[in-house]
C-alpha cells in the first residue's frame, strides 16, 4: 500500500485538490452577492438537496457486498436500519451512534460466530 | 460576534464529534497506511479538511494511482459542497469577502446540515457565529484526530469497524432533512441509486444518487401539487 510517489509530488496533489475544494465550497457563498434572491426554480431543487445527498452517502455504507463472500455485510445492514429506527424515533445523534455501533458490534462479534 | 449564538453552535455540534473523532482517528490511520507520515497528514486535514475526499484519496496514493486520476476522484467527492454552498448562500449574504472566504473554507457536511437546520427555523436570529461555532469546533476537533490517529492508530484493532460511526452521524442527520413526501422520496431514491451505483468508478454512485433523489422530489412535489390543483 505504501505510495512510490516523491514528496514534491504529493505536496502538489494536497495544494491542487485543496485549491479545487476551496473553489468548490466559495463557488456560490462568494458570488451569491451578486443577486438578491435565488431563483425560485433552483430554489425550490436545493431544498431536496440535504436529503438526497445524505442519503447517497448513508445507504452505501448499510448495504455493502461482503469481500470474498456472495452477500451482504449483515452486521452493517442490521445495525443501519436499527440505527434508523432509533434515529426515527428519537432524532437524537448520541442514541443513533451509540444503538448503530452496539448493534454492529453484537451482530460480528456475538451473533455471527454464533451461528 | 454573537457569542451566546457561537455557544449555541459548540453545543450543537458536541454529539457530532462522536462520528467526527472515529472519521479524524481513521483519516490518520490511513495516511500511514498510504506511506506517508505526520506533515502529510496534517497538510491533507488543514489545507483540503473532507473527509471523505482525504480517504478516497490517500487509498488511490497507496495504490501508485495517477495524479490527475486523485485529484478528479477527489473532486467529484467534493463537487456535493457545490450544492451546499448554494443552499448556505443567500444567509452569508451580507457579509465581507473575507468573512465569506473563511465560511467557505469550513464548509462541511456536518456545519452545513446544522447550519441551515437552525437557519430554516422561524425563530433564528440567522447568525453566523452559529455557523462559526459549528465549523470551527469541527476544523479543531479534525485536526487533533487525524494527528491522534497518525501516533496511535496501528494499534486499535481494525474489526472494531470505527469508520461505521461515520455513515450514523450522516443517518441523524438525514432523518431530520426528511421532513415531508417529496423530501422523504427524495432521500429513498437517492440512497437506493446511490447502492445500485456503488460500483461506478470515481465514487460517481454519490452524485448519481443524489441527482436522481432531487430529481425524485422535484417530480414528486409537481406530481402532488398538480394532483391537488386539480382536486
Amino acid at each position: 500500500m505504501a505510495t512510490s510517489y516523491a514528496g514534491p509530488a504529493i505536496w502538489g496533489l494536497i495544494i491542487v485538490i485543496g485549491v479545487l475544494t476551496f473553489l468548490i465550497r466559495l463557488s456560490f457563498i462568494g458570488l451569491f452577492g451578486y443577486f438578491d434572491e435565488i431563483p425560485p426554480q433552483i430554489k425550490l431543487t436545493l431544498r431536496f438537496v440535504p436529503a438526497a445527498v445524505l442519503a447517497a452517502l448513508v445507504l452505501p455504507s448499510f448495504v455493502t457486498l461482503e469481500p470474498g463472500a456472495g452477500g451482504v455485510a449483515v452486521d452493517k445492514l442490521t445495525a443501519g436500519i436499527i440505527a434508523s429506527g432509533v434515529a426515527w424515533r428519537t432524532e437524537n445523534v448520541l442514541m443513533t451512534i451509540g444503538t448503530g455501533m452496539a448493534t454492529l458490534w453484537v451482530v460480528r462479534f456475538v451473533l455471527l460466530p454464533a451461528i | 460576534m454573537d457569542r451566546s449564538e457561537f455557544r449555541l453552535g459548540v453545543r450543537d455540534v458536541i454529539p457530532l464529534l462522536l462520528g467526527i473523532v472515529p472519521f479524524g482517528f481513521i483519516a490518520g490511520i490511513a495516511t500511514v497506511n498510504a506511506g506517508l507520515g505526520l506533515p502529510e497528514a496534517v497538510g491533507l486535514s488543514a489545507i483540503v479538511f473532507a473527509g471523505a475526499a482525504q480517504l478516497a484519496a490517500l487509498d488511490l496514493i497507496g495504490r501508485d494511482a495517477p495524479l490527475a486520476i486523485v485529484v478528479v476522484t477527489a473532486v467529484v467527492i467534493n463537487l456535493r459542497m457545490l450544492m451546499y454552498s448554494a443552499s448556505i448562500a443567500p444567509h452569508f449574504q451580507k457579509l465581507s469577502s473575507r468573512t465569506k472566504a473563511t465560511v467557505a473554507y469550513l464548509l462541511t457536511d456536518q456545519a452545513y446540515a446544522l447550519a441551515i437546520a437552525r437557519y430554516r427555523s422561524e425563530e433564528s436570529p440567522y447568525s453566523v457565529a452559529y455557523y462559526f461555532g459549528v465549523a470551527a469546533t469541527l476544523w479543531v476537533v479534525w485536526q487533533l484526530t487525524t494527528i491522534a490517529g497518525v501516533l496511535l492508530g496501528t494499534s486499535v484493532p481494525e474489526s472494531l469497524g470505527l469508520e461505521f460511526a461515520v455513515p450514523l452521524v450522516f443517518l441523524a442527520l438525514l432523518i431530520p432533512a426528511m421532513e415531508d413526501g417529496p423530501t422523504t422520496v427524495a432521500g429513498i431514491l437517492g440512497g437506493i441509486t446511490a447502492v445500485g451505483a456503488a460500483g461506478l468508478p470515481l465514487n460517481l454512485g454519490l452524485l448519481v444518487g443524489g441527482a436522481v433523489g432531487i430529481l425524485a422530489g422535484l417530480l414528486t412535489e409537481a406530481a402532488t401539487e398538480g394532483s391537488s390543483n386539480g382536486n
